[in-house]
């Protein structure tokens, strides 16, 4: 068994190289991997195409830390508090290139590059500028029926990023709770990295076969980093930080602004450890739920 | 007599009564959070609620959420499934009603929440989200938006979200599956939607007057009274029931 573990999450990071694509944020407010991409911003990897569908707050700091070039999303804010004030002002000027989806048909693109088809059809987005304005999607009449349809064109990341609950050292990795379109992204893209609350012994994974979301083929490293979805929550292991979208919400209007929150959080903190100390809120679970039994047999 | 409650308080009370028993809703974030909450816990105990991050529930969170995967939502939820199983659910058309907001709205229910114009500029919003497509595939949509003048236009800026086409032939040529705009809430009034797809003012907010209301827009807007021979009514206030739940679910006020 090959083990994929990375020694470090900067060890981890430091494989994706400038001018990437990366699709991230797949689970929507759930499990964002927060960690790596304060790590992609402290190691200057820029150039990068982001995709992803709801990416809250990650990809707003990564346009505003200058590592963005083009996104492919459906809706990029602050779930919190509504507006990326870095993103809409990127947007504005033009200096990153927009290619706007809805959810589903950012999730379709991922699919159709996870089954190795080059679209899938949908019966959404015709009659939306977020079609009409678009170049990325067709129009196309089903030869079965000849209805109108459109057509969303398969995406093939270079990476994905995905955080989760525990992982083994070989990549098989457990995720429990919403999954969005993690499924779709880890199939499409080329590489992925998993950052992980905990590296397991593989027996913990078998045990659990059903609860496995991305198998060691698919995973180009995985490691250790707990704390890793900070501010978004991680299903069973602390609740969303809301307190800290608020304040990034209010600190960031302006770019001078971003740059000392990021001196702050992100260029001022050598590691995962380091943050997890600055974070003054108590996100532990109130209810520790665990799951009845389960029993595979032979 | 119901006790004092904010505009918010009532939006979500006029939005919960939008979900039928038995409905599946589409909820997607900020005031239907709380409205889903408070009709599975009144007059609509056999909905079901799915989010397009995954989460499929029959019950109210137990705890407060500021979004759709806080863990209070994921915890004793139905499912915790992902976007795709979601999202064919709604393009199967198993999806009755779907909840949507937007920075702009025309008379044909059409929304943006991409590019908004402020004289010479265009400000640019977060996008769609999944609003594109719950309203293109869902059943019905109810549209909930703050009542400001700037936010209702005679034509908007960019279709995030289609209504009804604006030739009065409502959803008919639509390529899209779902039915389109059932109702406007918004924190001074409700609105329905005619046969050609045409906004109409349904009921009032209590101590509003529908003569403010209807100058609120650029467009002539017709009435009740025009399109089902019918009053403007009065909207229900929250019964003392709803505002407690309503303040179950969101302790702070933190939506509401």
């Amino acid at each position: 068994m090959t083990d994929q573990t990375a020694t470090t999450v900067g060890e981890a990071v430091s494989r994706i190289e400038p001018g990437s694509s990366i699709a991230t944020g797949l689970a929507l407010e759930h499990a964002i991997p927060f960690a790596a991409g304060h790590e992609l911003l402290r190691q200057g990897i820029d150039d990068l195409t982001l995709i992803g569908p709801i990416s809250d707050l990650l990809f707003d700091q990564l346009v505003g830390g200058g590592a963005v070039s083009r996104i492919r999303a459906a809706w990029v804010g602050n779930v919190s508090a509504g507006t990326g004030y870095r993103f809409r002002e990127a947007v504005e000027s033009g200096e990153i290139g927009i290619g706007d989806h809805s959810n589903f048909s950012i999730a379709l693109a991922l699919q159709a590059g996870a089954m190795g088809v080059p679209y899938l059809p949908t019966r959404s987005l015709l009659g939306s500028d977020v079609f009409e304005r678009s170049e990325l999607f067709r129009e196309a009449t089903d030869p079965f029926s000849g209805e109108r349809i459109a057509l969303v064109p398969a995406i093939e990341p270079d990476w994905a990023i995905v955080h989760a609950q525990r992982a083994s050292p070989a990549g098989d990795v457990h995720l429990w709770g919403n999954t969005g379109i993690v499924d779709p992204a880890v199939g499409a893209a080329e590489n992925v990295l998993v950052t992980a609350e905990e590296v397991v012994d593989p027996e913990v994974i078998t045990s659990d076969p059903s609860r496995v979301a991305i198998t060691r083929e698919q995973v180009t490293a995985v490691v250790e980093c707990p704390f890793g979805a900070h501010p978004s929550p991680l299903a069973g292991h602390y609740n969303r930080d809301n307190e800290y979208y608020l304040e990034y919400h209010r600190r960031t209007k302006t770019q001078a602004a971003f740059d000392e929150w990021a001196d702050e959080w992100v260029y001022g903190v050598s590691n995962r450890n380091e943050y997890a100390e600055r974070v003054d809120a108590d996100l532990s679970i109130a209810e520790s739920t665990v799951a009845a039994e389960v029993r595979y047999g032979q | 007599m119901a006790s004092e409650y904010t505009p918010r308080e009532l939006m979500v009370s006029a939005a919960a009564a939008e979900i039928e028993d038995g409905d599946t809703a589409f909820v997607g974030m900020r005031l239907p959070l709380i409205a889903f909450q408070v009709a599975v816990s009144t007059h609509a105990p056999n909905s079901m609620a799915v989010y397009e991050s995954g989460v499929v529930r029959d019950s109210p969170a137990d705890g407060f959420i500021h979004t759709m995967c806080d863990l209070p939502n994921l915890n004793r939820a139905v499912s915790t499934t992902g976007m795709i199983d979601i999202m064919s659910r709604l393009q199967r058309g198993d999806v009755d009603v779907g909840f949507l907001g937007g920075a702009e709205i025309d008379r044909y229910g059409n929304l943006n929440t991409t590019w908004v114009r402020a004289g010479d500029d265009e400000i640019r919003l977060p996008g769609s989200g999944g609003a594109c497509d719950i309203a293109c595939m869902a059943d019905r949509t109810v549209l909930l938006m703050p009542h400001e003048p700037r936010r209702f236009a005679e034509e908007v800026n960019y279709v995030t979200s289609p209504g009804y086409a604006n030739d009065g032939s409502g959803r008919e040529n639509h390529p899209a599956p779902g039915g389109g705009p059932s109702a406007l809430v918004t924190s001074k009034a409700t609105f329905g939607f005619d046969d050609s797809g045409e906004m109409y003012l349904r009921s009032v907010h209590p101590g509003v007057e529908p003569s403010d209301v209807l100058a609120d827009f650029p467009w002539e807007m017709n009435t009740a009274e025009d399109i089902v021979d019918d009053e403007v009514t009065t909207t229900p206030e929250p019964t003392d029931e709803e505002l407690a739940l309503t303040r179950t679910f969101d302790p702070d006020g933190f939506w509401t």
